[in-house]
């Protein structure tokens, strides 16, 4: 039995009397594309802020690779192979596309407590940014400042950051908001070529997109799991179909 | 936006006009002591090491404040820390640069250490009213040092010396010393600021839960960085308790630290040779002013609102945006 | 050090404390729901203390004076408010720093133009001059008595403001979230002219309260400015019960430190150098208190911003 990338032990978030997180417990195995499903408001962001790092859970434990991170904060998590998108989209204004990448990858490759010697100028942080670039089909947009990208350049931009840092577990929170649907269709084929490579965590509205690529779906409503399992279970889920799916996929 | 970073494919003219501005400032500088030679020569000598000397601290400040987003106003407390380190000293009989040196740069950084350790957990506008009041602190202290002259400071019997080598006794001998002292920070601070680690700070100002989630601890890098600006500020102070032979509480008071931040602003902010523009233009400001009012201040704090009001980017942002009215064609993207 | 003692410092201390309050509720109330840092809070206070010894001299009567140069101070922040302020607030605070410290520039400069480098005084009112018996062998003035009371009034009066009117909701509101109240269709200018103003008073209220007992000069405000800017942080930024408690905290820490911090030394060490080290380590003490309290809680005592 292999050992879950991610375990979840009986998360929980209060703000002040609401509760946004409610006893959410969960694994995702290496290589699995877990997908969040679930109303506006269920919670959704404040999980994925929680599994991060930038928020701290009330009550409950969080595993990565079977080693206790709850206490530990964003970037120790980042350290040991947690990556995250943002749903609003949180890149560098001011760097180009290729230096928000590098910067990533910077991370892991040695030091970054150097002070001498152009860090722009380093071939090997370049080459890696750029291939990351290239999986996302944003290499040709390089050397743009990352505020003139447009909307979905940006989704893509993130999603780069997030494969430099060569991840054992990607968090996506709604990769997909806000593109087109053109773009949006890019994106799908992005994360279905990356499929496999590492573990990840997706929340996502596009229902098309979630089922295209999920392996197992979870449907959070009111901070609660709803249903867990693969996706032809979740859509047959009576309890999923009135509380939330119905309308969507008639 | 004129900035020695993000401008990796720019080629040719505006690649070459950025470097130009420092070029020129240091060769200006260099050449004052020569102008300076068929005037009053002792007045230009002084205006102008001043003039270096707060340029020192000013770029510090440009450097954690236009590229870390850490607006501090508290610098002054470094500056008045590295001079209390010469006056002490010197009124202990220490006058050896490599003892009162390394105390002064050692003393400043520790204090940027230990305030930064509070300052750097908050942000933006607790940041700046935090800075500030711990320069007050130190304002405060140095007024009750009963031993070392209290609120009227008091004065550096001898400037300091190298191995018992009067190095800095000379005036043009001591001005050079200074623009050296003033083009080794400028250096280091340009070096720093494109440098794996300034790249990383320069991110966290952008965004800094960003740059966390990389994988960086932003608290570490913004420490360090305050602690730099903190040193460099220590030896601006030094130099500044050799120039006046005189140090007092009235060096950290709240009021210097503000002119540190306009003197930034004046330049444009995150230009590093801005602040070496902007100190000068506030000190000859200042001293053209008050040599025509006691009362320059009904001017130039009226000035300051204009400024902030009407002319952003400051002197260099508005030769900048000058040059763009009169080349449209070569703006840059 | 005597219980007497004590007792007349813990009264100064309140005193300072009080007077910090009425400055720094001004200030976190502006910062809370504008978003504005105002440097040139501080020069209010000294304005209001500068107008109440010129409407005193022109009539003679405390109580008139004193609202006149309420009213003045009033007036003179809202010309301000209107001709510089409302063009800051949606700046950056680097630049409302630079711009609000160019008032103080020239207010300061200001007021020595007009009335002169030389410490001013106003007289206490003669039914609060004198002295009262505390309690046997300890005397103290009406009229610091006379400032306790009314900033613990004025306290008293915003905290029923604040959390029982229209105005008051939309105050802690904005404190706690801008965006709520301009989606609330509020008229967000008028509101800020309020606020502004309100704050104006209250700081030129207190620099005439303490105009009797301490000299009125050029400058009087910039200590005072940074000493409530501690308050605020302490407190909690937008916070009114932050900002009254972190005011007393300040102003009987300072004043008890002041007066006792050398007898306190000397108990563990000779009195030479306890006289020497003293004054400096009383001079950090609310310096260190603020260290302390943001380091376990960067946000201040009673944070009012949400996340």
């Amino acid at each position: 039995m292999t050992e879950p990338v991610l375990r979840l032990e009986g998360l929980r978030k209060n703000f002040g009397g609401l509760v946004v997180t409610d006893d959410v417990s969960l694994d995702i195995k290496p290589g699995e594309l877990h997908a969040i499903i679930g109303p506006n408001g269920a919670g959704k962001t404040t999980l994925i802020n929680q599994i991060s790092g930038l928020l701290d859970p009330t009550a409950g434990r969080i595993f990565l690779n079977g080693a206790d991170v709850t206490a530990l904060p964003a970037n120790k998590r980042a350290e040991l192979g947690l990556a995250r998108s943002f749903q609003i989209t949180s890149v560098l204004p001011r760097f180009s596309a290729l230096e928000n990448v590098a910067l990533a990858v910077q991370a892991r490759a040695g030091s970054s407590y150097r002070f001498i010697g152009r860090a722009d100028g380093e071939a090997a942080l370049n080459a890696d940014a750029m291939a990351a670039l290239k999986e996302v089909s944003l290499a040709d947009r390089a050397d743009v400042m990352a505020a003139h990208l447009s909307h979905g350049e940006k989704r893509a931009l993130e999603l780069a950051i997030a494969l430099a840092m060569q991840p054992k577990l990607l968090l996506l929170d709604e990769p997909m908001a806000g593109t087109g649907h053109e773009e949006g269709e890019r994106l799908v084929g992005v994360l279905q070529r990356l499929k496999g490579r590492f573990a990840m965590l997706l929340v996502e509205h596009d229902m098309n997109a979630v089922f295209a690529l999920a392996d197992r779906i979870s449907v959070l409503t009111y901070g609660r799991i709803l249903a867990s399992g693969p996706p032809a279970e979740v859509r047959a889920d009576p309890k999923v179909v009135t509380a939330y799916l119905g309308e969507e996929l008639e | 936006m004129t900035t020695l970073v993000h401008t990796p494919a720019r080629t040719g003219l505006s690649a070459i006009r950025v470097e130009a501005v420092p070029v020129l400032i240091f060769l200006v500088l260099a050449l004052v002591p020569i102008a300076a030679a068929f005037g009053p020569e002792t007045y230009w000598l002084g205006l102008f090491t001043r003039v270096m000397v707060f340029a020192i601290a000013a770029l510090a400040l440009d450097f954690i404040c236009g590229y870390g987003g850490l607006v501090s106003f508290g610098h002054a407390a470094f500056v008045g820390i590295g001079a209390y380190a010469v006056g002490i000293l010197g009124a202990h009989g220490v006058t050896d640069l490599l003892i009162s040196l390394p105390v002064a740069l050692g003393v400043s950084a520790l204090f940027a250490f230990l305030t930064g350790t509070v300052c750097l957990r908050t942000k933006s506008v607790y940041f700046i009213m935090i800075t500030l009041a711990f320069g007050q602190m130190i304002y405060f202290v140095a007024g009750s040092l009963a031993p070392y002259g209290g609120d009227d400071g008091l004065t550096v019997r001898a400037r300091s010396t190298l191995l018992g080598l009067p190095l800095f006794a000379n005036d043009r001998v001591f001005y050079y010393i200074v623009l050296g002292s003033l083009l080794g920070s400028y250096m280091l601070c340009r070096a720093f600021v494109v440098s794996r680690f300034g790249r990383v700070f320069r991110g966290a100002r952008e965004n800094a839960t960003r740059i966390a989630t990389i994988g960086y601890d932003v608290f570490r890098y913004q420490r360090i960085a305050y602690v730099i600006a903190g040193a460099i500020g220590g030896l601006s102070g030094f130099l500044l308790a050799n120039a006046t032979e005189f140090v007092s509480p009235a060096y950290m008071s709240w009021q210097r630290s503000g002119e540190l931040i306009i003197m930034v602003l004046f330049g444009g902010i995150g230009t590093l040779h801005g602040a070496i523009v902007g100190a000068a233009a506030y000190l000859l400001l200042e001293d053209t002013l008050a040599g025509v009012t006691e009362h320059w201040k009904l001017i130039f704090g009226p000035m300051l609102v204009l400024i902030v009001l009407f002319a952003r980017g400051g002197l260099l942002g508005l030769g900048e945006s000058l040059r763009r009215k009169l080349f449209p064609g070569r703006s840059d993207p | 050090m005597s219980t007497s003692l004590l007792i007349v410092q813990i009264l100064n201390g309140l005193q300072l404390g009080v007077l910090l309050f009425l400055i720094a509720a001004g200030l976190t109330l502006v910062f809370g729901v504008m978003d504005f840092i105002n440097l040139a809070h501080g020069v209010q206070y000294m304005l209001g203390a500068y107008l109440a010894v010129m409407f005193y001299a022109l009539t003679g009567n405390f109580l008139i004076a004193l609202v006149l140069a309420l009213a003045a101070a009033l007036v003179f922040g809202l010309l301000l408010e209107f001709t510089v302020f409302r063009h800051l607030y949606d700046r950056d605070h680097l630049e409302q720093v630079i711009a609000t410290f160019g008032i103080i520039l020239f207010l300061n400069q200001g007021v020595k133009v007009v009335w002169g480098a030389a410490p001013l005084n106003l007289p206490i009112p003669e039914i609060f001059s004198g002295t009262v018996v505390l309690m046997q062998g300890i005397l103290y003035p009406v009229w610091r008595l006379v400032i306790i009371g009314s900033g613990l009034a004025v306290g008293l009066i915003l905290y029923i403001l604040v959390s029982h009117t229209r105005v008051g909701m939309l105050v802690r509101a904005g404190a706690t979230n801008a965006r709520i109240v301009s989606a609330l269709g509020v008229d967000i200018r008028r509101l800020f002219m309020i606020v502004f103003g309100f704050g104006t008073m209250l700081a030129a209220f207190a620099g005439v309260m303490i105009a009797p007992i301490l000299s009125v000069e050029p400058g009087m405000g910039d200590s005072v400015l940074i000493l409530a800017f501690v308050v605020i942080v302490i407190g909690g930024i937008g916070s009114m019960r932050g900002a009254f408690i972190a005011a007393l905290l300040i102003g009987l820490v300072d004043t008890l430190g002041r007066s006792f911090a050398i007898d306190i030394l000397r108990l563990v060490m000779p009195p030479s150098p306890a006289r020497t080290v003293g004054p400096a380590i009383a001079s950090m003490l609310i310096y260190v208190l603020m260290a302390l309290v943001l380091y376990f809680r960067p946000a201040g005592l009673f944070p009012a911003r949400g996340r």
